[in-house]
């Protein structure tokens, strides 16, 4: 193709003439253009400090106000009225991690079958299995305050009429996050593909060995995930615990059956930050930070274990 | 009618065959996906220890063939399959058939190489596992991986996991889980479709071994490899009724692989598989 010669003036003429053109083209971009994108990304990073100023502010609060409380005493100690000083969250902590304990043993089994079911079993062409899933999705926006209200008339009362013991406050948080619970366990089971599944049946496994030996093994991480960040959840619920006889004054150590009432952390913590004193409001920030620190930990070691162990495809 | 759940030995003594018995007889068996016809009026017969391959064009019903074979259709609840379908003379739909039996006497490879994500030595120990035949473990595992061709290029490193290993070796990895539950027929999917040539070729050889011990059925969409491995070769072809809006698969020709390439009876095979159309 002679005519495409570099050599030929004509060419190189076209060629310069061409470049120039396409160069102011890209160096004249509309202002408005530039304005627009830089206000959006401002906005966006707005959006971003707003959420990490809210965090920031508390984060702050809590420390500068709860920081004189912060000894060993905090967590050792039984709450006290008279003596503010010596006072600390010892059965509100052992009734915490009682009551997380309890809705860990509940949301397990219960959630992890529950997802199983949605994903492996049901058929999705069936009303009654779409009708399911939706109101799954629908409970976990339902308010804690309602599933407190449940607690009371249907477990601390009424059909299940266990009192007002630190079980029934167990069961209570686990119906409040088994929607959560089974959620990511559906998300999870979903992940693990479907050539799996079939290389596993098609070796003569029955479905139960599939499910058993393939997809539970390999969605565990992201079900363990959304257990802890479950978990954490139940553990700063403070509404439905009231409910169902959450005592706000403990001064002894809680047992899960026992009906002389339980406490929890965030309940006492409420407790605290109610009195007038400035030493109780002192405490109140140092519970804060507390269970601040305990929950970010959890989240942090959720994050952590999705990161590490999630399977790639 | 033999209960197949309970005596699975049954078709295992039938090892000792001669070349030409038959494993597979189909009558007229036509699928239903949702009530639409994917493959109709299949009737073919298929020989022990030969390589019998599947070929035509996409969308006429090879793999949804294939997949009648082992019950895998019946993992998908609207797939509907009809006619007679006997494996060595038993109704392989027969009321009384336990799919998961079926599955284990007729193994399966797929497209896309599937290992678990385990290390090699439980990928091949997962079938004889999950089949409660778990003593001499070591040694079924080192028999499967020599079958497949791939003990040499594992047999330092069996506890990494499967999925460091390359396409091709993973593909045999797969072909060794399923002869270490020493299956009676392995039913291959396009095995070679995800994979390099040196792979493809690797796995070709394998079949052409393994077919001493196995009946072979493959699913490809290169005529040439049904040409190299096959000893027989079904032609299947997309068919439209009056209407052109439904389309299923229909068997054209069948015959010696030989036969179906150098001198086809149906002038639509040899279009095909001279490439005038594909």
């Amino acid at each position: 193709m002679p005519g495409a010669d570099a050599s030929v003036p004509r060419n190189r003429l076209a060629v310069a003439g061409a470049r120039a053109t396409t160069l102011a083209m890209l160096r004249d971009q509309p202002r408005g253009d530039v304005i627009r994108n830089t206000v959006f990304a401002g906005l966006l990073l707005l959006a971003v400090l707003i959420a990490l100023a809210g965090l920031l502010a508390l984060l702050i609060q809590a420390f500068a106000k709860g920081s004189s409380a912060l000894s060993l005493d905090l967590i050792t100690n039984p709450p006290s009225t008279a003596f503010p000083e010596k006072a600390g969250y010892r059965p509100a902590i052992i009734g915490s991690l009682q009551l997380i304990a309890g809705v860990i043993l509940f949301v397990v089994p219960v959630g992890i079958g529950a997802a199983l079911y949605l994903e492996e079993y049901a058929d999705k062409s069936r009303w009654w299995n779409t009708l399911i899933e939706v109101n799954i999705q629908n409970l976990a926006a339902v308010p804690s305050i309602i599933y407190g209200i449940l607690g009371l008339a249907f477990i601390v009362r009424g059909p299940l009429d266990l009192g007002f013991i630190l079980a029934a406050g167990s069961l209570t948080l686990a119906l409040l996050v088994l929607p959560m619970v089974i959620i990511a366990a559906r998300e999870a089971i979903r992940a693990v593909p479907d050539s799996i599944r079939q290389g596993s049946l098609a070796l003569g496994a029955t479905k139960w060995q599939t499910i058993r030996t393939q997809v539970l093994p390999a969605s565990i991480p992201g079900i363990a995930t959304g257990v802890i960040l479950a978990v954490s959840r139940a553990l700063g619920e403070t509404a439905p615990l009231l409910l169902v006889g959450a005592t706000v004054f403990v001064t002894f150590d809680p047992t899960p059956f026992s009906p002389d009432g339980y406490s929890a952390m965030p309940v006492q913590i409420f407790n605290y930050a109610l009195r007038p004193q400035e030493e109780f409001q002192a405490l109140a920030a140092a519970g804060i930070i507390v269970m601040l620190v305990v929950l970010l930990a959890m989240n942090s070691f959720a994050i952590w274990l999705r990161n590490r162990y999630e399977q790639r495809w | 009618m033999v209960d197949m759940a309970v005596r699975p030995e049954k078709f295992q003594s039938k090892r000792a065959g001669t070349a030409r018995e038959k494993v597979f007889e189909l009558n007229g068996i036509d699928v239903f996906y949702s009530g639409v016809a994917a493959v109709k009026g299949i009737s073919m017969e298929i020989h022990r220890n030969e390589v019998t391959a599947l070929i035509g064009p996409s969308g006429c019903g090879k793999s949804t063939l294939l997949r009648c074979l082992n019950r895998m259709n019946d993992l998908i609840p609207a797939a509907e399959v009809q006619g007679e379908l006997l494996y060595h003379g038993e109704d392989l739909y027969g009321p009384t058939v336990d799919p998961v039996q079926v599955r284990k006497l007729i193994g399966m490879v797929f497209q896309k190489p599937n290992p678990f994500p385990k290390s090699i030595y439980d990928n091949v120990a997962f079938g004889p596992r999950i089949l409660g035949e778990k003593d001499d473990l070591d040694a079924k595992v080192e028999k499967a991986l020599r079958g497949a061709a791939l003990w040499e290029e594992v047999k330092d490193r069996l506890q990494d996991n499967a999925f460091g290993l390359s396409g091709g070796q993973q593909q045999r990895l797969c072909i060794a889980r399923c002869i270490a539950v020493s299956p009676d027929v392995i039913l291959m999917d396009e095995p070679c479709s995800a994979l390099d040539p040196i792979s493809t070729g690797k796995i070709e050889d394998l079949m052409v071994e393994l077919k001493d011990e196995f009946s072979i059925v493959i699913v490809t969409h290169n005529m040439q490899q049904a040409a190299r491995v096959s000893d027989r070769t079904a032609f299947l072809m997309v068919e439209l009724d009056a209407t052109e809006q439904n389309r299923w698969g229909r068997l054209v020709e069948y015959d010696e692989t030989e036969k179906i390439f150098t001198n086809p009876a149906d002038k639509r095979t040899e279009d095909y598989v001279s490439g005038k159309v594909g």
